[in-house]
């Protein structure tokens, strides 16, 4: 089954497609499209500024995190354990690495797909990790700092609840499936 | 989120000092802090670009039209907020784009419903129930394809890089769906937002 030519038409024209439509619509609505764009866009600075202090926190700490090496420890520590639920050792990494840092998750992926080779369990189980969750920590970072909300409640749990679900799921349907 | 920076910290120093990484770790905070900024500026332009596309599409109605479409769903997700709500559409153009991949369009827009989101809170710095709900969805990251884990595996040579879309798609559906109703869970069970106070962590 080929659909790979299908999903790279979509990839390619999702985007062209909404700002044309959101342009045409505006524009048959007889909105001065210019005007309102720039109006909108002025946002843009405040809330970038609006964010750092709130990226600032989240992303030093989690890079003390791992550049004191617990996220190793913790999974050198697991390895025995997660190796009889059919977990190779180095896919652990990623589990703890994907809610703290997308790009340091996607850079452990290209390693583990590099060495163990494309046709590997580890390079298949990985994939599926990385492609099904999202950077926890980043989102709430984002999200909130851009209106200034401090108190998260219970949104960090769900998400953090969210990442182990997903962690678990990868792992039974990647066994189930390759 | 007290106790997570504080344990984030300290745990880090205090490992990092056993393995002997205390050097890496202290020069992780300059690193980490200018990261955040690097980050934070390079959102500006394409955060201003969709900032002003999503003005036009609410003033045109657009955003209106996408709330009043998806409103027997989000009736039930959002149940402070209108059903014809601006915030309501752009919760829905938020998911669309992200489940399309488009990570730098939904990013504005799920700020855009943030923003929306925050006329309806009764304390503004707490989060309502409404946003812990839209950050539910944002954080379990649903995505129909997985375009940058494809592109990596394309790279290595991997034959057939598609078929790990079926799993990564059972996977985020199941993952999506479980976040929200424990979103919805916590929300029963936590106490309800109060005008000074907020709610309690």
């Amino acid at each position: 089954m080929n659909f790979q030519p299908v999903l790279n038409i979509i990839s390619l024209w999702a985007l062209p497609f909404i700002i044309v439509l959101i342009l045409t619509v505006g524009m048959v609505k007889k909105i001065p499209i210019y005007e309102v764009f720039t109006e909108g866009a002025k946002d843009g600075f405040k809330v970038a500024i609006n964010i750092i202090p709130y990226l600032v926190a989240i992303i030093v700490a989690i890079s003390m995190l791992r550049a004191s090496g617990a996220i190793e420890m913790i999974a050198n520590s697991l390895s025995s354990v997660l190796a009889r639920l059919n977990i190779p050792a180095d896919v652990l990494p990623v589990i703890f690495v994907r809610p703290l840092s997308g790009s340091a998750a996607l850079g452990l992926f290209s390693d583990i797909a590099t060495n163990a080779g494309a046709t590997a369990y580890s390079t298949k189980l990985a994939a599926v990790m990385v492609g099904s969750s999202e950077t926890t920590f980043y989102v709430l970072a984002v999200y909130f700092g851009s209106i200034g909300i401090r108190k998260f409640r219970y949104a960090l749990w769900v998400g953090i609840l969210a990442d182990i679900i997903a962690a678990i799921m990868s792992i039974v349907v990647c066994s189930w499936m390759f | 989120m007290n106790y997570i920076f504080y344990g984030l910290i300290v745990l880090s120093i205090v490992i990092g000092a056993i393995n002997g990484k205390l050097p890496d770790v202290v020069n992780s905070i300059l690193t980490g802090a200018e990261k955040s900024v690097q980050i934070a500026f390079s959102l500006i332009g394409i955060m201003a670009f969709w900032l002003g596309i999503m003005k036009i599409a609410e003033q045109s109605g657009l955003v209106e039209f996408i709330a009043k479409l998806i409103s027997p769903i989000t009736k039930r997700l959002f149940d402070e907020i209108p059903p014809e709500d601006p915030a309501i559409g752009n919760i829905a153009m938020n998911f669309s784009a992200n489940a399309l991949g488009l990570t730098n369009a939904a990013t504005p827009m799920g700020i855009r419903a943030m923003q929306d989101l925050q006329k309806h809170n009764i304390d503004r710095k707490t989060a309502s129930n409404s946003m812990c709900m839209l950050l539910a969805m944002n954080t379990a990251g649903f995505q129909l394809i997985p375009a940058t884990v494809i592109a990596v595996l394309v790279g290595i040579g991997y034959k057939n890089p598609t078929e790990i879309i079926a799993p990564t798609l059972l996977v985020t559906s199941f993952t999506f769906i479980s976040a929200i109703i424990i979103a919805k869970i916590f929300q029963r069970f936590s106490p309800p937002q109060t005008q000074q106070s907020g709610g309690q962590e």
